[in-house]
């Protein structure tokens, strides 16, 4: 019973944590464009003369969203047309409940995981949430009754099972390196040390794996420069048809999406909730000085680091779409095809061969 | 017949990585963002005013500089007295190519100046803000510098400036108390103007 609530707790923890930092996704989007080009940005909503720097724009915007009516189309398949958003924010969402923000917590002879559920293959896991993403986007074109929806719809899936081939291939280097496919023991085994110094995180034993996995994840999370299924400003996206708050729910599940794949890179290349140095009592640094922790510290600590982590990479993200172009299509394949996926192989193969040489 | 060669850019090896120039990319907007927040955040603690975060202008709160030589809505010129320095010479109306200056001069208790303009109209609806008047203008009476810009109104009528308004252009319609310090013909009954400005 004890045990249900905890995970309750947990669960509701991780749910409004994820989609409140959805909702600042719209105010980072326009503040940090705005701050990049030299403008201010969106700062005129206000409530009692208090404008917070814009930090109300996701509140009208939301209202915005639910008051607006809700166009269906004539002649679509209502069931699919209404199905499609909660597909893409259901599946965008469900995949952090494998995410681990913290080391466990014991609080006498409880030991809680500060993780929803503690998935043995919870990589795998997060990968099947992923994919199946994909539904809502090729369900969204379909039903919409609408050409220009289904092009975009097919042009997502395209997009997206490219580059989830070469997101996955990324990460088996990683996994083969810690050799398990448990987020949480993951994240552990990058709590060691080389020398004492360096931590080793995923990023430092896996730089390549790194590097095409960032970029495959752009792709999958359908932001600019890899924005061809949308394509806002020119071409028609696969959401043409939704109006009010079921386009408001594909927005969202684009925002929920770059999280997750922000988390995912902190977990697995970042050292998720690891501070270097940190260990469970205290710091250890490497010139022998200690500071000495309480267990609460110590995890509070790490959740506070998971989500520094996570936010940067958040900012990472939206830095490098107000930076560059969008592809063209074939540009974005051959990129996928020709340029990802062979250095991924190469990666895993060469990772392989010195674990299997040198590993013990 | 001349021959243009037109020399295609072929990227090079460099640039064909594709990452240095993403990096580089990186590199120019991190630049102006990390600027830009310092600036934001000196701003909020009252530094470094001088340094503009943005070139964005708040507008009502913030005016954009204006050109000295902008011509905005006119006003008047006074005496050291307070009296208006037109001398009622009908140039500008004569000159003001949307016509849209009505002047009614009158008599001028003092026998060195001629005329005073018994009522003097603008009608902001109509002029081109061409400032032909203000160059025409014999007495330097007439000038377009007080800086206002957001002429507007929710009538025609409303548009249109009196006297008292060119004389003093912190005043806006309504028109409530009658400040000109002479011999003129604003009469005030129970608040309301009346008479013939
Ligand atoms: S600015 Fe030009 S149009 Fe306007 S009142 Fe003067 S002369 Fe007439
Ligand atoms: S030109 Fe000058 S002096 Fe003559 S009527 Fe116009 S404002 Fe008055």
């Amino acid at each position: 019973m004890i045990d249900l609530a905890i995970k309750l707790v947990l669960a509701v923890f991780v749910f409004f944590g994820v989609l409140n930092l959805a909702a600042l996704h719209t105010w980072l989007e326009r503040k940090q464009s705005a701050v990049i080009q030299d403008r201010i940005g969106a700062n005129r909503a206000s409530i009692l003369g208090w404008r917070l720097m814009g930090l109300f724009h996701p509140l009208a915007d939301s209202i915005k969203m639910f008051m607006k009516e809700d166009v269906v189309p004539a002649g679509v398949d209502r069931t699919l047309h209404l199905l499609a958003p909660f597909f893409s924010v259901f599946f965008a969402l469900v995949g952090f409940a494998a995410i681990p923000f913290g080391d466990r917590f014991v609080i006498g002879d409880r030991v809680i995981d500060l993780q929803v559920a503690k998935i043995d293959v919870g990589l795998l896991y997060i990968f099947a949430m992923l994919s199946l993403g994909v539904y809502g986007v090729i369900l969204a074109g379909f039903a919409s009754r609408n050409n220009y929806a289904l092009l975009g719809g097919l042009r997502a899936t395209a997009q997206m099972i490219s580059y989830e081939i070469a997101l996955g291939i990324a990460i088996v280097g990683v996994v083969m390196i810690y050799g398990t496919m448990d987020l949480e023991e993951l994240v552990r085994a990058q709590g060691k040390t080389l020398g004492g110094w360096i931590p080793l995180w995923g990023i430092v034993v896996q730089p390549v794996a790194f590097v095409v996995f960032l970029t495959a994840a752009l792709a999958e999370t359908k932001r600019v420069p890899f924005d061809l299924p949308e394509g806002e400003s020119e071409i028609i996206g696969y959401f043409v048809e939704y109006s009010g708050m079921k386009f408001g729910m594909f927005f969202l599940a684009d925002f929920l999406e770059t999280i997750m794949v922000a988390c995912l890179a902190t977990t697995l290349f970042l050292g998720g909730w690891q501070v270097p140095y940190l260990m469970p009592d205290g710091f250890h640094f490497p010139w022998g000085a200690t500071v000495p922790l309480a267990q609460w510290t110590y995890v509070l600590l790490g959740v506070a680091s998971f989500s520094i982590k996570v936010v940067v990479f958040c900012w990472l993200f939206m830095q490098v779409r107000w930076t560059l172009p969008r592809f063209r299509y074939d540009q974005l394949m051959r990129l996928g095809w020709l340029g990802l996926f062979p250095i991924s192989v190469v990666n895993v193969l060469v990772t392989a061969s010195v674990l299997a040489f040198f590993g013990d | 017949m001349a021959v243009k060669v037109v020399r295609r850019c072929e990227l090079t090896l460099w640039e064909k990585l594709y990452v240095p120039l993403i990096l580089g990319g990186l590199k120019i907007t991190s630049a102006h963002f990390f600027r830009n927040l310092f600036l934001h955040s000196a701003h909020r603690l009252g530094l470094l005013k001088h340094l503009r975060a943005s070139v964005t202008f708040q507008y009502p709160e913030e005016s954009r500089p204006l050109a000295a030589r902008f011509r905005s809505r006119h006003r008047l010129t006074v005496r050291e007295d307070g009296t208006p320095r037109c001398v009622g010479c009908m140039l500008c109306e004569t000159v003001c190519p949307a016509k849209c200056i009505t002047i009614v001069a009158g008599e001028h208790p003092d026998p060195n100046v001629e005329k005073y303009p018994v009522r003097f109209d603008i009608d902001l609806g109509v002029c081109v803000y061409c400032g032909y008047c203000v160059e025409v203008c014999p007495e330097d009476a007439i000038r377009m510098d007080t800086g206002i810009l957001d002429v507007s109104a929710y009538s025609r009528d409303e548009m249109k400036l009196d006297i008292h308004e060119l004389m003093n252009p912190a005043l806006r319609k309504p028109v409530g108390d009658c400040s000109l310090t002479f011999p003129h013909q604003c009469r005030l009954a129970d608040g309301q103007m009346k008479g013939g400005w």
